[in-house]
């Protein structure tokens, strides 16, 4: 009998980042110990550097192969030229001469490299010290004589924190995800909401064993090691219930009603068209929220005019005639952007962010424009514009669509206005609401509830202070009424919408249109067909 | 043997980045020339197969870039990169 079974349960809460469950091995992605290795002679060094490049190299050039995209393939391609390069290498090789050991040799060597990077005037440059300090850090992981760092497949992974690349490259299934940073607003957590995947951030980590059994509880937050007979129960007493939603999921495939017989409209929220091909636009009301800075991040160079049109026009294409809301650039906040947001913003989140960067960058958000306007030909596209403060700045934003449009016939390319609407997150603009000049409303509950408690979503400290407060939903009520007494749309697009624990209180204020991460379209129209009017 | 000079002006959109440093050091090391390049007619040189020295010029948009180069396919390696410039880093035929 496995002596595992004898283990005491510990019970390690986090935060809920996506939700769902797993029961699997927990897997400890380490960072690289510098300092682990033993110092041999310097011709074992020599040789140890020498194998470990050529390894590095070869890893390398499998993940260029598999890369699939322009920007991933650039920039493996540069790591690789980096270790063919003599002039970087060199110098490594002529300390481990002089009695270094190959691992400080080798750190040495690049550092100075980095450094010079990471001084560079230009934010290009800035951005590509990241790509040598992955490339230093290969190549200490093979000196240290552990392996490239393969996500074994349907295990509970527990780390520091997880680059994008990782969480796609790693086949999830029935596993989930543990992290000491992030927040469940960071780009990792989108993507598990929208794979479905598992996820908890602010665990300690270093608790954790490899190989030991956990249940991940990603709806409650918590993580339990060793889990007794009890805990296993229950786990598969939600597999059973989660089953059952999928189950019952296949019968909200249509549109769906609350008890009394009112329509609700459910759209989804997207990051790009990756998410769209195992969907069926059958399923959904519209899109929602397409989330327009993915296009833009960890790229060598902004996407150009034409590639966001053909992206913008397939997700058209895809939805045929229902509507598809793409938000512009929210670039700023938590989510920067190489070359385009401000590096030494003081308070990110009440900084240069969403459409005060476009209006401060009017050559890129020139470019989104025209996209935008030409795709707009294509099928029933709606934009939206984020974190709007003053009419103002939706003003000059329909202004500079207007001239987008107008340029763009000049030069005889077909071009249309779609209605311009606005993110409702920032509580001056919720309250002002009347004042603006906008077509449809988009509630984006993460950054208001974050505004109006004065409270960071990233802070586990104050977890208690950043759920969803009467203050909140009061200005959701006043946002929903405004539209509806003006005829306009008002939908909502933040996590709130897409937690089935809330969709009756936001039913409650009037909202009857709902944009959700894919994964949660059944829980939450399961939530509205259970809902029969505001409780006495 | 003589050292033979060209120059060209760039205009990739985004100056001497990755992806065209890439595609230039990887043309030069296919010739045995010693290739040198520069961003004024004077120098300072930095050796073109060198991907570290490339990317520290840090060559903006509209640099003029200078070869030199000394060697048997010295010639034919200027013509090359030169073109490779000049096509703006396109892939050739």
């Amino acid at each position: 009998m496995d002596h595992r079974t004898h283990r005491a349960t510990r019970r390690i809460e986090g935060r809920s980042a996506a939700p769902g469950i797993a029961l699997a091995p927990l897997v400890r992605m380490t960072p690289v110990k510098h300092d682990a290795r033993q110092h041999r002679s310097a011709a074992e060094e020599h040789q140890a550097l020498v194998d470990a490049l050529t390894a590095s190299q070869e890893a390398l050039g499998v993940l260029a192969c598999e890369a699939g995209d322009d920007e991933a393939e650039a920039i493996l391609a540069f790591q690789i030229a980096l270790l063919e390069d003599d002039s970087l290498t060199a110098p490594a090789f002529a300390r481990i001469a002089e009695g270094a050991a190959a691992h400080l040799a080798w750190s040495a060597a690049i550092d100075p490299e980095i450094a010079s990077y990471e001084a560079a005037e230009d934010p290009y440059f800035r951005g590509r010290a990241s790509d040598l300090r992955d490339l230093r850090d290969r190549v200490l992981r093979h000196l240290a004589g552990e392996a490239d760092q393969i996500v074994p497949a349907g295990v509970i992974v527990a780390a520091d924190d997880m680059p994008p690349s990782i969480f796609l490259a790693t086949d999830w299934r029935e596993g989930g995800l543990v992290l000491r940073r992030g927040s469940p607003s960071s780009h990792v957590a989108i993507l598990a909401r929208s794979r479905g995947v598992p996820m908890i951030v602010g665990v300690d980590v270093d608790r954790l064993d490899d190989g030991s059994e956990a249940l991940l509880d990603g709806d409650a937050g918590l993580l339990i090691v060793d889990p007794g007979t009890e805990a296993r129960a229950v786990y598969r007493q939600r597999r059973a219930e989660l089953a059952e939603a999928r189950k019952a999921m296949a019968s909200f495939n249509g549109p769906v009603q609350t008890a009394a017989g009112e329509p609700v409209r459910v759209m989804i929220n997207v990051t790009g068209l990756a998410e769209l091909a195992t969907l069926d636009p059958g399923h959904v009301d519209g899109i929602g929220l397409m989330r327009t800075e993915f296009l833009f991040h960890g790229r060598e160079k902004l996407p150009t005019e034409e590639e966001q049109y053909r992206i913008y026009r397939r997700m058209l294409e895809w939805a045929g005639d229902k509507p598809v809301t793409i938000r512009t650039l929210d670039a700023g906040g938590d989510k920067p952007i190489a070359g385009l947001t401000q590096p030494d913003d003081m308070n990110p989140f009440l900084g240069v962010r969403g459409v005060r960067l476009s209006l401060r960058r009017p050559e890129v958000f020139r470019a989104q424009l025209r996209a935008l306007a030409r795709a707009a030909v294509a099928g029933n596209l709606k934009v939206m514009v984020p974190m709007v403060t003053v009419p103002e700045e939706l003003d000059r934003c329909r202004a500079l669509f207007e001239e987008a449009c107008a340029e763009l016939r000049r030069e005889g390319i077909a071009a249309q206005m779609p209605p311009l609407g606005m993110m409702v997150e920032v509580p001056a603009a919720a309250l002002t609401i009347e004042d603006f000049n906008a077509d449809f409303f988009s509630i984006g509950s993460n950054d208001l509830i974050q505004y109006v408690a004065a409270a960071s979503r990233d802070e586990p400290q104050l977890a208690d202070l950043t759920r969803p407060s009467r203050a909140v939903f009061g200005l959701i009520g006043h946002v929903v009424n405004y539209a509806n007494r003006a005829g306009r749309e008002a939908s909502l697009c933040g996590d709130l919408a897409g937690d089935p624990g809330q969709v009756a209180a936001l039913l409650d204020q009037g909202l009857r249109i709902f944009s959700v991460a894919p994964g949660a379209l059944g829980p939450v129209k399961a939530a509205i067909s259970g809902y029969s009017g505001p409780a006495a | 043997m003589n050292k033979i000079r060209a120059s060209v002006l760039m205009r990739h959109e985004v100056g001497l980045h990755a992806r065209p440093s890439v595609k230039l050091t990887k043309l030069a090391k296919a010739f045995e020339s010693r290739i040198d390049l520069g961003l004024t007619p004077e120098g300072p040189w930095v050796d073109a197969k060198s991907i570290v020295k490339v990317m520290a010029t840090r060559a903006p948009k509209d640099s003029t870039i200078y070869f030199r180069a000394e060697g048997n396919d010295a010639k034919a390696a200027l013509e090359a990169l030169v073109t490779l410039v000049d096509g703006d880093f396109q892939d050739g035929p």
